[in-house]
């Protein structure tokens, strides 16, 4: 499949911030996003998961299978915040996430293992430190199928060892035939990447 | 959805849910009528109908600005948005109104007779109150959860849902009473008003969560 964005112009408060961007992405492909504060990075994430309106331009993906035919289908969106509950515990959140988002991939705990948490399943949510939270959310890309995976700022607050245990999941998830948008100032340890730089075009 | 059902539910139930705020305040305010009012009981059994509905209609308002602003807070509410191609977002909104129902205003509900009680109210107006609280509070729900979108990017719109909602769920706060009094007064209809109120509930489910999904569409940032 394909996810296409042409000439994208995204505003924020009546004020255009970016226009013009545009990319295509074949299936393995990974695309990072960077800039400086300011530049649209979050926001370009956001219309392409079609959480906010774009003033103009088009986005689509081609070639889907049916369950992924439309872009907010096809992904999945990793934002600043970890849209877990702290009152429940991780399986809990992780096994809501799965049971809505349906297309279930990986079982809980195995899900778990592969982001270094085995074993905390149990924990409540809001007793896990800020990295471990963040892991616990990146899990929740493995427990249900989306070929598209839109990340904003996925590293923030992980140590050394986990950015290099979550680049090999993006480098599976690539390998796999994946797509990969990912918004972030920090290296990602991924191989073949596109760069867009934000806040030159204009 | 019952995945979703489930966990709002798990959530207003555990600490720090809030579900039994709502039942605080009712039992207050119903407790502090009589003080208020004064020892004469005739009265008292003959406002009590109304007072129940009040109390049940305020704490009902009480909740309700939590009902998004929680998973908007998390970032849970983009990811239910982001999901609306396999679950319709009117869909997903109405199952949270439904847990959100089960777990902050059923046990108002369920107090409702006991309380009933304080008022002087006899056996069968006590009934019918409790039926009609059972089968008018989820249409408050509905309607709230539409101030509820429409309010949930603002930081203390607690206030303003209830002063956005108050109007919109005035005809159910008629029928209820008006209900709940046809079963005692002799020559006033109870079936009447209670189907009106049936219908309110029925209508409402439809009108509200399709305006809340509408509301939280154009209400992301």
């Amino acid at each position: 499949m394909r996810l296409i964005a042409e000439n994208l112009s995204g505003e924020r408060g009546g004020e255009t911030i970016f226009s013009g961007i545009g990319f295509s992405l074949e299936d393995g492909a990974a695309l990072v996003v960077t800039g400086p504060n300011g530049s649209g990075k979050s926001t370009l994430l956001r219309i392409v998961a079609g959480l906010l309106p774009y003033a103009s331009g088009r986005i689509s993906v081609e070639g889907a299978s049916e369950d992924f035919a439309t872009v907010p289908a096809a992904c999945h969106y990793l934002g600043h915040q970890n849209a877990m509950k702290s009152a429940l515990t991780v399986s809990e959140n992780l096994a809501f996430w799965r049971d809505f988002s349906g297309s279930e991939r990986l079982g809980i705990g195995e899900a778990l293992e592969d982001v270094g948490l085995g074993g905390l399943g149990h924990l409540p949510f809001g007793y896990l430190s800020t990295g471990q939270k963040r892991r616990a959310a990146i899990a929740k890309l493995l427990i249900s199928h989306r070929p598209v995976w839109l990340l904003d700022e996925p590293t923030a607050g992980l140590d050394k060892a986990s950015e290099a245990q979550f680049a090999g999941l993006m480098k599976a998830h690539c390998a796999a035939g994946g797509i990969i948008v990912a918004a972030t100032h920090l290296p990602l340890g991924l191989d073949r990447t596109k760069t867009l730089e934000m806040g030159r075009v204009a | 959805m019952l995945a979703l059902y489930l966990r709002d539910l798990r959530m207003g139930v555990r600490a720090g849910g809030g579900a039994l705020t709502g039942v605080l305040f009712f039992l207050a305010v119903i407790v502090t009528i009589p003080f208020g009012v004064g020892p004469d009981l005739n009265l008292l059994a003959r406002i009590g109908p109304a007072i129940l509905w009040i109390g049940a209609l305020l704490a009902g308002l009480l909740g309700l600005d939590r009902l998004f602003q929680a998973d908007r807070e998390d970032g849970s509410l983009d990811l239910l948005v982001l999901n609306a191609d396999r679950h319709m977002l009117a869909l997903t909104v109405f199952v949270k109104c439904l847990a959100h129902w089960t777990a902050s205003v059923l046990p108002l509900v369920a107090a409702a007779p006991l309380l009933g009680l304080f008022m002087n109210m006899e056996p069968v107006g006590i009934g019918a109150a409790a039926l009609t609280l059972l089968v008018g509070t989820p249409a408050i729900v509905f309607i709230g959860a539409a101030g509820a979108a429409v309010t949930v990017a603002l930081p203390r719109g607690g206030l303003l849902i209830s002063v956005l909602v108050l109007p919109l769920v005035i005809p159910v706060l008629i029928f209820g009473v008006t209900a709940s009094y046809g079963a005692v007064n002799d020559p006033d209809p109870f079936t009447p008003p209670f189907l009106i109120l049936c219908a309110l509930t029925m209508f409402l489910a439809v009108i509200g969560p399709l305006a809340a999904a509408v509301a939280l569409r154009s209400g992301t940032d």
